[in-house]
């Protein structure tokens, strides 16, 4: 059947366009890199006999680590009939170049692996919405942990969002990779729940962000 | 070789140098050298004075940084200079100008905050304070009364701020509530900035002098307070009252689904555990029962305004049902001339529309409540942000929030206050 047009305003749109953000924090987030909604431009709706309903999207991002401009994309979002348990399949198109986070990352990379007690740290922001400079590359590493999360978690009656990282530990590791246990609580905003959720986040400059056990 | 290169490129910089009365578009640079020759290089740049280069970190040995500060002429050219030799910078300070009028602003702000009493309208407070300065408000205008509408399930006593300028008892009044949820801490930060502006600015402001003329208002800034408390005290997330729950180990209700509104219906659970639960009857929270006593007690009211965070939505009835209220129409146009008011100030984007169709469907919620009760003016708010910090908004941002919504909330009550005239 034909996609239908959706006000980007109704809640189904919103909810798809939360998914996709998700998948492309885990796929391009990291350290020196937040990727944020900042406007949904234009949703269509899809029912697709069998499959299920298929949502294509134009997002605008910003980094929030650099604001002044914005990126261009789109996404389709296939949540599959029936099934709860498998996650949507996500596909997202960046228009143009996301900045450069080479020198942050390696900067970060050096810091963590130089440090001689691992790092330990909680409440991120804290009660009053602070996160101290030195622990905001954490803080957005634990962005693309939760886009993880939250596309392999939604369905077409859920929207995630972090609420905050409740505890974060480094695990020094032998090969190259940077290690952080996170626990993560998410919000999801139809029920109304906040959801701890304890993962391995994994992540190495050229590699990127990887969850290993969620 | 390296020294002509050195003398072509200085020469240009000669031809840069003026002199600057202000700090627009200075920057300062961190130098990281990497050698004993390009220290000598930086030595050299910090002996031509016409450059006017303000070294806050001097040149002396290759393992430490270099600050630099450079008049806006020249930071074209001595950045190329330190590219061509390969020296590595990075930008500290973008534009000096910025920074230094930010921290006057700031020190302005300080004062203005020394100057009305010493509460921090950009700072989140405990249930104590915040009573304090209710009574600070009510002590200082005439017009400005504290009064209890009821207790919370631990006792605590529900504040309003009655703002009323005189005329015959039950005028027509406006009701406006916040921190109904607990974690929406901005909420409740925001109530007290609003509460403020209202009294320090009647007299003086307009459009407040002439809504208070005609109207009374009536504030209850912690709807909440056991939730509040325990936001403080044990769980920034809960959301509910506090509320024993007979025959289940959790505690709590959604005071937003007991309303008696559709109650019961979609989108709230029976659970006790859930954060979106009913309650065992509609009213059974007393936290809700005391507003609708006032409410009907008084019989006069014509809007009914309520705060929540965060998604940055300005919505109105219905939630219970997916139907459009029958005055949908003003309610609509309304509520984007609302968001538009928002969005002149900082560029902020609210979402308008009815709950179901904004959010989520969601039953025995207040708004539908006051509004098949006769209060036409029903209005929920979200207010900032949109997820990125959500219910842990920076408290920088309280004053911002407060400033943007105050001006959705006086369209509405113009509004209101001319139509009920």
């Amino acid at each position: 059947s034909l996609a239908m047009e959706l006000p980007p305003s109704h809640f189904s749109a919103g909810r798809a366009a939360a998914v996709a953000v998700g998948y492309l924090r885990y796929l391009r987030g990291g350290p020196g890199r937040g990727l944020e909604l900042r406007a949904l431009r234009r949703a269509r709706r899809q029912d697709i006999d069998d499959v299920g309903h298929k949502y294509y999207l134009e997002l605008e991002l910003e980094d929030v680590l650099d604001k002044d401009r914005t990126v261009n994309c789109t996404a389709e979002v296939l949540y599959h009939l029936g099934s709860n348990s498998t996650a949507p399949d996500v596909q997202v198109t960046v228009q143009g170049e996301l900045r450069s986070t080479e020198e942050a990352d390696k900067e970060f990379y050096n810091r963590i692996r130089s440090l001689e007690k691992e790092l330990v740290a909680e409440n991120i922001p804290d009660s009053h919405g602070n996160v101290p400079p030195e622990l905001e590359p954490i803080h957005l590493l634990a962005w693309a942990a939760s886009g993880y999360v939250i596309w392999h978690n939604s369905t077409e009656n859920t929207k995630f969002h972090l609420a905050q990282v409740q505890h974060v530990k480094q695990v020094k590791r032998s090969d190259e990779d940077l290690q952080f246990d996170y626990v993560l609580l998410l919000h999801e905003m139809v029920s109304q729940e906040v959801i701890p959720w304890e993962l391995t986040l994994l992540w190495h400059p050229q590699h990127g962000a990887r969850v290993s056990r969620d | 070789p390296a020294n002509m290169k050195l003398i072509l490129i200085f020469s240009a910089l000669i031809g840069a140098s003026l002199c600057l009365e202000t700090f627009v578009g200075h920057q300062v640079l961190r130098i990281k050298t990497k050698n004993e020759e390009e220290v000598k290089q930086l030595q050299l740049l910090e002996s031509l004075e016409h450059l006017e280069l303000d070294f806050w970190i001097n040149p002396s040995a290759p393992a430490l940084p270099v600050d630099v500060r450079i008049p806006a002429v020249s930071v074209q050219s001595v950045k190329a200079f330190l590219e061509s030799q390969g020296i590595e910078y990075s930008i500290l300070i973008e534009d000096l100008q910025d920074v230094l009028d930010k921290e006057k602003e700031d020190m302005a702000e300080s004062a203005q905050r020394q100057r009305s009493g010493s509460f921090d309208f950009g700072a989140y407070h405990t249930l104590d304070d915040i009573n304090n300065e209710l009574d600070h408000l009510a002590s200082e205008y005439s017009f400005v009364e504290k009064i209890q509408i009821g207790e919370s399930y631990e006792k605590r006593p529900l504040y309003v701020l009655k703002f009323s300028t005189g005329g015959f008892n039950r005028r027509p009044a406006i009701w406006l509530d916040a921190g109904i949820h607990s974690r929406e801490w901005v909420t409740q930060a925001s109530a007290l900035w609003i509460a403020n502006k209202i009294a320090s600015d009647y007299g003086t402001d307009a459009s407040i002098t002439s809504l208070l003329d005609k109207m009374d208002l009536f504030l209850l800034p912690v709807a909440n307070p056991d939730g509040f408390v325990y936001t403080h005290t044990s769980n920034r997330m809960w959301r509910k009252t506090r509320s024993k729950i007979p025959g289940s180990i959790c505690v709590g209700v959604d005071p937003n689904r007991n309303w008696d509104a559709g109650f019961g219906g979609p989108g709230a659970s029976n659970k006790p555990c859930s954060d979106s639960y009913h309650g065992p009857s509609a009213n059974s929270e007393v936290e809700v029962k005391s507003v609708v006593d006032f409410i009907k007690n008084h019989g006069n009211f014509k809007a009914f305004l309520t705060l929540h965070s965060y998604s940055q939505l300005l919505m109105y009835p219905y939630g219970y049902k997916c139907t459009r209220p029958d005055d949908y129409a003003e309610l609509e146009s309304l509520g984007r001339a609302a968001a538009s008011s928002i969005r002149s100030l900082y560029g902020t984007t609210f979402q308008v529309g009815t709950i179901c169709k904004t959010i989520y469907q969601a039953s025995g919620g207040s708004i539908d409540w006051s509004y098949d009760n006769g209060i036409k003016y029903s209005f929920a708010f979200e207010l900032r942000d949109t997820g990125r910090y959500g219910f842990l908004l920076p408290a920088n941002q309280i004053i911002p929030a407060a400033k943007e919504t105050w001006l959705g909330l006086m369209k509405i009550m113009e509004h209101v206050r001319d139509k009920s005239s």
